[in-house]
């Protein structure tokens, strides 16, 4: 199915409730799908199946070709980078990082890392020239020309994710942009392509939610009983399932569920209260305390 | 400058016509002399900080050539090192003084501030020149810095976005302010009397802006919760940010006081040199003030948070350390400084508050964000050096100004109050304060 017709079926399904309800949301839909306001385009994302993932790194090679990234040191079949713990780097945007399973020990779990493309994101909501922008689609891209390099958007983003080229003298931000371009043109996203297990799902995210609560519900034994992602800070596009409890594989287990732009919402809300308020009242305590001898300077002696 | 002098000079200009040429020829005459040293060249201060300049400007260089990699600590886990956390946050904290002197001398008409009113604007605005400029050095790219002007993204949600646009018009607010004593150093009674009647529109427009980015600088870490440690994350950050804006401020403005009376004795005004000691006296009750509200602030929070039990950790005691060593007993000390008339008291004072706001602006920006990070940032000479370069080349700038236009002389007009506060210090400061 291609992505056109699956966004039909989609829409067909109940996919414009999404939009209905995301009217209260501030910035995007928080309802089980997640849209962005007033669109009709239901948010793209990911299902990481963990105890479908095998640590092949396919996900992490397709990655590299896709986005013209440089080759690293060592090479995608080997098996030795799961010594150490990886994070994401400007040259590698997803990483998969092994880790031991407390009910099998012979059989490690792998976990991918890259951008959640959160719902409402904090970086998207933090950069002051929209250069990280949530697109309708769901995924959070980059306008790299937009840039100023302020590096607000690593203080925000709650995952850690946005990287910063500080070898470069003419520096960028770089992270997974969901292979925005091939979504585009109808393509999965390249990792998803790439998979042989099916570990990374693309779909839409009401979709896929519904697929994860599918596998826990028929599987019990197999799932621990949480969808990463469902709802840490509003939800995000990329859904985690596993095994183990989410803190065991290497996820931040206390994001809360608060959509980070509303940590700020409240405070820019307070902003016009401000701008009208306190001119008004400074304007009325300097004309109360305007001394006779002022009149003649127009009232602003002030620094004479 | 008094009425009649000024109409005097445009007298002058129009009994005499000069050609344009001749003006301009005349005026960049002026600005030469002007531009020449006016003091003794080789001094200590010069020399060590010439050197800490010159170097600072190589090392500037490197950090243009090579990218902020090779010249800073900075990292993926801590994208803000000291050029932000200090330079920045904190340097605008300390240039908060401006705008409260401002309030209290052009809104509430408190004349006695008046003698060292155009001395903290002046400090204030180039602390924005030069510490809020610091963040191009610390931009990835900072010819894009424009951008959010120019409309290249307007990001209307985002809180660096309203900060940003609240510099910029702050620090032409600021140099409206200033500019009178400007036009008189030009020696321009037209342009003064324009630019004069701008002022107190300036100021109120001045006090909102800045209102908002002293809020909007806290503000900014609202978006890590997760990541800046729960004794001081908390939804009151703005507000916290503002109110000890207002102490960070009048205490730079003390430190700032001292300093300038002792090196520029000969500068000096009457007025000034009189009420000196009641000014600084009644800038230490204003401390003493805002730090009681911000503290009581901070006890709500503390209360508020239910993080009692995190008081008995590392971070804790280092909390506790901010909130007594450096809230609880300078308000303290400001208070008995105040009560004993002990200026000397109120100036130590204020360089304890002054080490506590950075400690404070340093908590949110670099320690107690990501405290419990396996790998911690610590600024590297580079920055450090840098940093002090900055801080050179501000006093540099404010020596050279204060050198050259009016700032710390007495205000023509103000003869009388001049005359009057001179004989007993107790007696003048009602004296002013009822003139």
């Amino acid at each position: 199915m291609n992505r056109r017709n699956f966004l039909k079926f989609a829409g067909l399904a109940g996919g414009t409730i999404a939009a209905a309800t995301a009217g209260k949301a501030l910035a995007a839909g928080t309802g089980s799908g997640g849209g962005a306001v007033g669109s009709e385009t239901e948010f793209v994302g990911m299902l990481v199946d963990t105890t479908k993932c095998i640590g092949c790194r396919s996900c992490e090679e397709a990655c590299n070709q896709a986005n013209n990234l440089p080759a690293p040191k060592e090479s995608f079949s080997s098996e030795e980078v799961f010594k150490l713990r990886r994070d994401t780097t400007p040259e590698a945007f997803t990483v998969v990082n092994r880790y031991e399973n407390p009910k099998d020990p012979s059989k490690p779990i792998f976990a991918r890392k890259q951008c959640m493309h959160c719902n409402q994101p904090g970086c998207a909501s933090a950069c002051l020239v929209r250069a990280l922008e949530k697109k309708p689609e769901g995924p959070i891209v980059y306008n790299k020309e937009r840039c100023m390099g302020c590096r607000y958007c690593m203080i925000a983003c709650p995952f850690d994710i946005p990287k910063y080229e500080y070898q470069s003298a003419t520096p960028f931000v770089k992270k997974c942009i969901f292979c925005y371009s091939r979504l585009k043109k109808g393509e999965k996203p390249a990792c998803a392509e790439a998979c042989p297990e099916g570990a990374t799902l693309f779909g839409t995210r009401r979709e896929l939610l519904e697929e994860a609560r599918r596998r826990i519900y028929t599987e019990p034994d197999r799932y621990h009983n949480k969808v990463y992602g469902e709802h840490e800070v509003g939800g995000t596009g990329w859904l985690y399932l596993s095994s183990v409890p989410f803190e065991k594989i290497g996820m931040k287990t206390n994001l809360g569920t608060t959509p980070l732009p509303e940590h700020t919402s409240g405070f820019l809300f307070g902003v016009p209260h401000v701008f009208v308020l306190w001119p008004t009242l400074l304007a009325g305590l300097a004309y109360m305390n305007r001394d006779k001898g002022d009149d003649g300077q127009g009232g602003g002696k002030g620094h004479e | 400058m008094s009425e009649r002098t000024a109409t005097n000079n445009i007298r002058v200009v129009k009994d005499a016509p000069k050609s344009f040429s001749e003006n301009f020829r005349e005026f960049l005459t002026f600005i030469r002399s002007e531009l020449k040293p006016k003091g003794p060249v080789i001094t200590k201060f010069n020399v060590i900080s010439g050197i800490i300049i010159v170097v600072g400007f190589v090392l500037i260089g490197l950090r243009f050539w090579k990218g902020l990699g090779a010249t800073t600590n900075l990292s993926q886990e801590y994208p803000w090192g000291i050029w932000i956390g200090f330079d920045v946050i904190t340097g605008v904290a300390f240039a908060g003084g401006a705008y409260v002197l401002t309030f209290v001398v052009d809104i509430l008409r408190f004349k006695k501030y008046e003698p060292i009113l155009r001395a903290t604007v002046l400090n204030g605005f180039l602390a924005y020149c030069f510490y809020a400029g610091a963040l191009l050095l610390d931009l990835g790219r900072p010819w894009n810095v424009v951008n959010p002007i120019i409309g290249n993204g307007f990001g209307f949600s985002s809180v660096l976005f309203l900060v940003a646009w609240h510099f910029l018009l702050y620090t032409l607010c600021q140099f409206l302010e200033f500019s009178p004593v400007v036009a008189q150093w030009l020696g321009w009674p037209r342009v003064k009397k324009i630019v004069q009647g701008m002022t107190t529109g300036a100021v109120i427009f001045g006090i909102t802006l800045s209102t908002l980015h002293q809020s909007g600088l806290g503000a900014l870490f609202l978006l890590a919760p997760t990541k800046i440690h729960p004794l001081w994350y908390s939804h009151n950050i703005p507000i916290l940010f503002f109110v000890s804006s207002v102490f960070a401020g009048l205490s730079m403005v003390i430190i700032e006081s001292t300093f300038t009376h002792k090196i520029f004795a000969d500068k000096v005004g009457h007025t000034l040199h009189a009420n000196h000691d009641d000014i600084l006296l009644g800038l230490g009750k204003g401390c003493a003030g805002a730090m009681f509200a911000y503290l009581f602030l901070k006890v709500i929070d503390l209360i508020h948070g239910q993080h009692y039990d995190l008081l008995l950790t590392p971070m804790g005691y280092w909390y506790l350390l901010e909130m007594i060593g450096f809230i609880v007993l300078p308000m303290i000390l400001f208070i008995k400084g105040v009560t004993s008339r002990n200026v000397k008291l109120v100036q130590t004072t204020a360089f304890v508050t002054a080490i506590g706001i950075i400690i404070n602006r340093l908590n949110f920006s670099v320690i107690a964000f990501k405290w419990d990070s396996a790998v911690h940032y610590y600024p590297n000479w580079i920055e450090v050096w840098v940093t002090a370069t900055v801080i050179c080349l501000e006093i540099w700038a404010f020596r050279w100004v204060i050198n050259r236009m009016p700032i710390l002389q007495d205000h023509e007009h103000e003869g009388a109050v001049e005359t009057e506060s001179i004989p007993s210090k107790e007696a003048s400061k009602w004296k002013v304060l009822a003139s």
